[in-house]
């Protein structure tokens, strides 16, 4: 049984008890446990039911390759799924429960796929579940989604908080065992900016429990030393339980802090998202240990051999009293060893090379371990914890020559160095058949914008992890040199020395001739329950990219990512295929190295300040009035101000009725104004519109359309001449910042000699549009600027002081009523406000919105970007030719507008639609023709771009694009809508109220 | 996240501060053209593996557009430049066949 000693533990402080709560079990463990030496402490072997069978699965690892131990933790607002075991630490009031079981852990009905596992082989979703068809949808997929994911999505808000920190470092060190600290006193005592991040909340890495000596004393007192100096240097930054997630073009890298996860709700943020700049990285990532393929190597109580040593040292957690470690190198003697030190039965080392000529294999005979050479686990014996082994010679075929019982196994099948930083910008491997790993090639590191390699590997994640500190030491030699840094040349290079190693032997699957029964029981993946029988049957069916096998067996998918499984698994693959290891190559590398909660990426993006929010001069009018806003890129606008008890549309319908008939006052702040000046910008607004600006005389506004070179429809807007070489382009609310880019995209990259400024005046100015019979009425009130119709006629402008503030006044009109926008400096654009609304009360001035904007501009068949345009419109669509210059030699789009399609007579075209009974045509209903496609879908011959109630008549209009529209005035067209019933609607002129504008010209 | 230097301020500027603009030295073929000038001008972009000229806006700093050359299979930036010429200039064009001596001259 799994249990805790009654001392040692190195990071445990047994002083501080912390209680915990796992499937609704209340347990203890201490301060300083993480979550999976606390199970492990209360006897809890079994703690996940896996993926596809729901077998009982247990701890496997300690660290982030940890497979199987994947949490819901917390509950509520903090409740978080897939949280690994291994990498939490464990804090006061922890709750957890294990994920993919139902109804419980130990009974589960999905552990039935078990006895199914026949119609659960690779790719059995293409394969099984095609026919019939309705089943898919019916059957398969409801009883897939039940049992199969990983673990819950969260339901509510998220309670925590998650910050961003930018951070700039010369040298960048990824791990902080010995290679990493190495590295740190080189170049931070050379003076260079250094970060130095760590993913555990310990420094030194596997060195202490691997038993290193460094200058001949333990490796302990030298990380205290090289700590100590570290701390008092303050170039350098040093950061425990700081896993560096990603590195990414040109020395940009992400890494991910756990900041106040053990104390929910004290105020902190939970995980802190670093976003640095590092000119070098050295990646002191460290190694994984890999598992060994023998039948049952998932059953619980089946460990890495390194994982259950970190266990005895760290936690003074004993996994099982009788261990049997099976191995094919000599770094698991050293936890047999540590095993039998600590008192504990250790009954058989069994090791699958045939030769055994090491120190260590002779220390651990020397114990009295009994050791067997050329052996090999026939079968693991136990389904919900390990009770014994059966054991075969590893070159045989698996016939049983012994059991023994044992409550734990501790495997080691070598080591892996951590590659994946390295490889996430492009550094490619070498494999190394004596240590059977791949590890950084040199010669191919990702490259930086200088077409230097930036990223540096050393120590055991460059394939030396016997030789740690002087391959540190020079990979940060090498970086201050790239640098162009000095390294000092008196600092004394630390010996590192560890227990001597005789060569490992690869061993892919125990025993070597296993037949097709015990290979469907050796797991490769232990997330993704992949087998090696999975990998051999995709070989069979014909899968020889490495990068198909993954996605069709899904072996290394999910958080595994190429820890555990990836070496194992394309091992299998390359000996069905019959070709080497390096022929077939890995998978890729992509960051994150660990999962990274969404929170943490979104940082303090989200609510109110997700993105900045524009508001007018005004805005505070509006929400003190009880308007309804509404989005307009940016900008935040009054749709519509509702009275007392009125809805939305009611409030609509009296704004549209009082601006027609007495006077309504709009907020256009928000309109886009662009000026453009110089010599040339009469010549250059020739080109961005599709009519004539340079002949627009001075004090005269002009109405015009501005294509993108393909000739669709992209904006348009009142241009006022301002003077001779000044013109001020108005643009839509949501287009100002887009046209002000496209002006001076061109007049940067095309016309670069043309004499042209632009300046994007939008927030400068206020602007308020004074609508209806009364309009001049008011204006005259506010008195100083002679708006009369001689004074300034339609499309006219005048500058002048109005009732005491100074104003521009363009006599326009979006809504067919007499108008007049007046424009004030930003400041002055609540005081006009106020002014107009109090002189203005007796004669019916009321506020409207864009709602009511929308519907006046329709009644007049006036276009609106966005709704009569989607990117494929050209204005001759829209009946706007006379908006388009016929002399002009050239404008952009005009190219575009001359290709055959778009001067097609069949394409759709503006015409307004008026439905029979009087009803209001859905939004975005289609027009349906006669017939239907070779899909069995009616054809299509139109569609409505917009559509309103017009208060002003009473019924619903609507304009809307119908294939050879204009020329079919009168006739009725169809539109279903989606209830199933179909709105007829004649085509109609698309100025529906005041077509000869007598409203506006007076 | 590549980070590009603004030839107008000198910045050394991350990708997030700057706006990509497709191919660069594009020659704009209006009015008149032909369907195949047409054709190139608004459509037909090179996809190399290995040098390219880029447009580049240096959006939220001081808003110039700028033009680099850099390998997009190893990102290695060759060097940028103002956007007011026809053909990258002598100096990127010798940086890049000193470091890339294969390299087919660009058009």
């Amino acid at each position: 049984m799994s249990t805790r000693l009654a001392s040692g533990g190195r990071f445990l402080n047994r002083a501080t008890v912390q209680n915990f709560v796992f499937n609704g079990k209340r347990l203890r463990g201490f301060a300083g446990d993480t979550l999976a030496s606390a199970l492990l402490a209360n006897d809890q072997m079994m703690v996940a039911r896996s993926f596809k069978y729901h077998r009982p699965r247990g701890i496997v690892a300690a660290g982030p390759e940890e497979p199987n131990a994947l949490f819901n933790m917390g509950r509520g607002a903090r409740f978080e799924p897939n949280q690994r075991a291994t990498t939490t630490a464990l804090f006061e009031g922890l709750e957890c429960e294990s994920q993919n079981h139902w109804p419980s852990l130990e009974f589960d009905i999905g552990a039935l796929n078990s006895l199914a596992a026949h119609v659960l082989p690779a790719g059995f979703y293409y394969k099984t579940f095609i026919h019939p068809r309705a089943f898919w949808k019916h059957v398969f997929e409801p009883i897939i989604r039940h049992s199969a994911g990983l673990g819950k999505a969260p339901q509510d808000r998220d309670a925590d908080r998650y910050e961003h920190l930018y951070a700039f470092a010369d040298v960048l060190i990824a791990g902080g065992g010995i290679a990493g600290l190495q590295a740190a006193c080189v170049a931070g005592e050379s003076g260079a900016r250094v970060l130095l991040l760590e993913q555990t909340l310990h420094w030194g890495g596997r060195a202490v429990n691997d038993g290193a000596q460094i200058d001949g004393a333990p490796a302990q007192d030298w990380i205290a030393a090289a700590l100590a100096k570290l701390t008092a240097l303050p170039n350098v930054t040093l950061r425990l339980g700081t896993t560096v997630s990603g590195v990414y073009d040109h020395g940009y890298v992400l890494a991910n802090e756990h900041v106040g996860e053990t104390t929910p709700g004290d105020g902190r943020p939970k995980q802190r998202l670093w976003r640095i700049r590092a000119g070098q990285i050295i990646t002191a990532t460290g190694a994984i240990e890999r598992p060994l393929s023998f039948a049952g190597n998932d059953v619980p109580g089946v460990m890495l051999a390194a994982s259950l040593r970190d266990y005895l040292h760290d936690y003074a957690v004993s996994p099982g009293d009788r261990t049997v470690v099976v191995t094919n190198n000599d770094d698991a003697y050293l936890t047999a060893i540590a095993l039998k030190e600590a008192g504990l039965s250790v009954p058989l080392i069994v090791d699958a090379r045939r030769t055994l000529t090491g120190p260590l294999p002779q220390r651990a005979r020397d114990l009295g371990i009994r050791v067997e050479a050329g052996w090999a686990i026939a079968a693991v014996k136990g389904t919900r914890r390990v009770t014994g082994v059966s054991l075969c010679m590893q070159a045989g075929e698996g016939g049983v020559i012994e059991e023994i019982a044992c409550d734990a196994v501790a495997m080691s099948g070598g080591w892996s160095p951590v590659v994946h930083l390295w490889s996430h910008c492009g550094g490619k491997l070498l494999w190394n058949p004596e240590q059977a790993h791949f590890h950084p090639d040199p010669a191919r590191p990702p490259l930086g914008a200088d077409g230097k390699g930036f990223v540096r590997a050393a120590g055991a994640a460059n394939g030396q992890s016997q030789n740690a500190c002087a391959d540190a030491d020079h990979a940060a030699r090498a970086a201050l040199a790239h640098l162009g840094q000095t390294a000092r040349t008196d600092l004394t290079l630390p010996v590192l020395e560890h227990p001597t190693q005789a060569a490992m032997a690869p061993v892919w699957v125990m025993p070597q001739g296993a037949n097709q029964k015990l290979r469907a029981k050796m797991w490769l993946d232990y997330q993704n329950d992949v087998k090696v029988s999975d990998v051999q049957l995709a070989a069979r069916e014909g899968y020889v990219s490495v990068e198909h096998t993954k996605r069709y067996t899904t072996l290394g998918m999910a958080t595994d990512q190429g820890k555990l499984s990836n070496i194992n698994g394309l091992a299998v693959l390359a000996d069905s295929l019959n070709e080497e290891i390096p022929q077939v190559g890995t998978t890729t590398f992509r960051p994150p190295y660990t999962p990274i909660t969404l929170g943490t990426l979104a940082g303090e993006a989200r609510g109110e300040i997700f993105q900045p929010l524009r508001r007018s001069p005004m805005h505070e009018w509006h929400s003190d009035q009880g308007a309804y806003f509404e989005p307009v890129g940016h900008w935040r606008r009054p749709y519509c101000y509702p009275r007392g008890a009125e809805n939305h549309a009611d409030a609509v319908k009296r704004e549209v009725l009082n601006t027609r008939n007495a006077l309504g006052l709009l907020d256009a702040s928000t309109l886009g104004k662009i000026i453009v000046k110089g010599p040339d910008a009469g010549r250059f607004l020739d080109m961005l519109y599709t009519g004539v600006m340079s002949t627009l005389p001075v004090g005269k506004c002009r109405y015009g359309l501005m294509c993108n070179e393909n000739g669709f429809l992209s904006d348009d807007g009142v241009v006022a001449r301002l003077d001779e070489q000044t013109f001020l382009c108005h643009t839509t609310s949501g287009g100002a910042d887009r046209i002000h880019g496209w002006m001076e995209d061109w007049l940067q990259c095309e016309w670069w000699d043309w004499q042209v400024f632009t300046a994007n005046l939008t927030e400068q100015y206020a602007q308020i549009a004074v609508v209806g019979p009364k309009a001049r009425t008011l204006l005259e009130r506010l008195g100083g600027v002679d708006v009369s119709k001689e004074a300034l006629p339609f499309m006219g402008w005048v500058e002048g002081t109005l009732g005491g503030f100074p104003v521009r006044i363009f006599r326009i009109s979006f809504s067919g009523e007499l108008s007049y926008e007046i424009a004030v400096p930003a400041g002055h654009g609540r005081a006009l406000w106020d002014k107009l609304h109090a002189e203005g009360a007796d004669l019916g001035a009321m506020p409207y919105g864009t709602e009511a904007l929308h519907v006046m501009r329709a009644e007049k068949g006036f276009i609106m970007i966005g709704d009569e345009t989607d990117g494929t419109v050209i204005p001759q669509d829209l009946g706007m030719s006379w908006a388009i210059s016929k002399k002009k030699p050239d404008y952009l789009g005009k190219r575009g507008q001359e290709r055959p399609h778009m001067t097609d007579p069949d394409r759709w075209q503006l015409v307004g639609l008026e439905t029979l009974d009087g009803s209001v045509i859905p939004d975005g209903a289609y027009a349906v023709a006669p017939g239907s496609n070779a899909n069995g879908q009616r054809h299509t011959e139109g569609r409505v771009t917009s559509t309103y109630f017009s208060p002003t008549l009473g019924r619903g209009i609507a304009m809307g694009l119908i294939r050879r529209g204009p020329e079919r005035m009168g006739q009725i067209v169809d539109f279903p809508t989606t209830t199933g019933t179909t709105v007829q609607a004649r085509i109609v002129d698309p100025v529906f109220y005041d077509k000869e504008g007598a409203k506006q010209n007076v | 996240m590549l980070t590009l230097e603004c030839p107008y301020c000198g910045i050394k500027a991350c990708e997030t501060e700057l706006a990509p603009g497709g191919q660069a030295h594009l020659v704009r073929s209006g009015a008149g053209a032909s369907d195949d000038e047409f054709e190139a001008y608004m459509f037909a972009r090179t996809n190399p593996k290995g040098v390219h000229f880029e447009r580049w806006r240096h959006a939220y700093g001081c808003g110039k557009w700028f033009l680099a050359a850099r390998c997009t299979a190893t990102l290695e930036v060759f060097g940028t430049y103002p956007a007011q010429t026809s053909a990258p200039p002598a100096r990127i064009l010798q940086e890049i066949s000193a470091r890339r001596p294969d390299e087919r001259a660009p058009k």
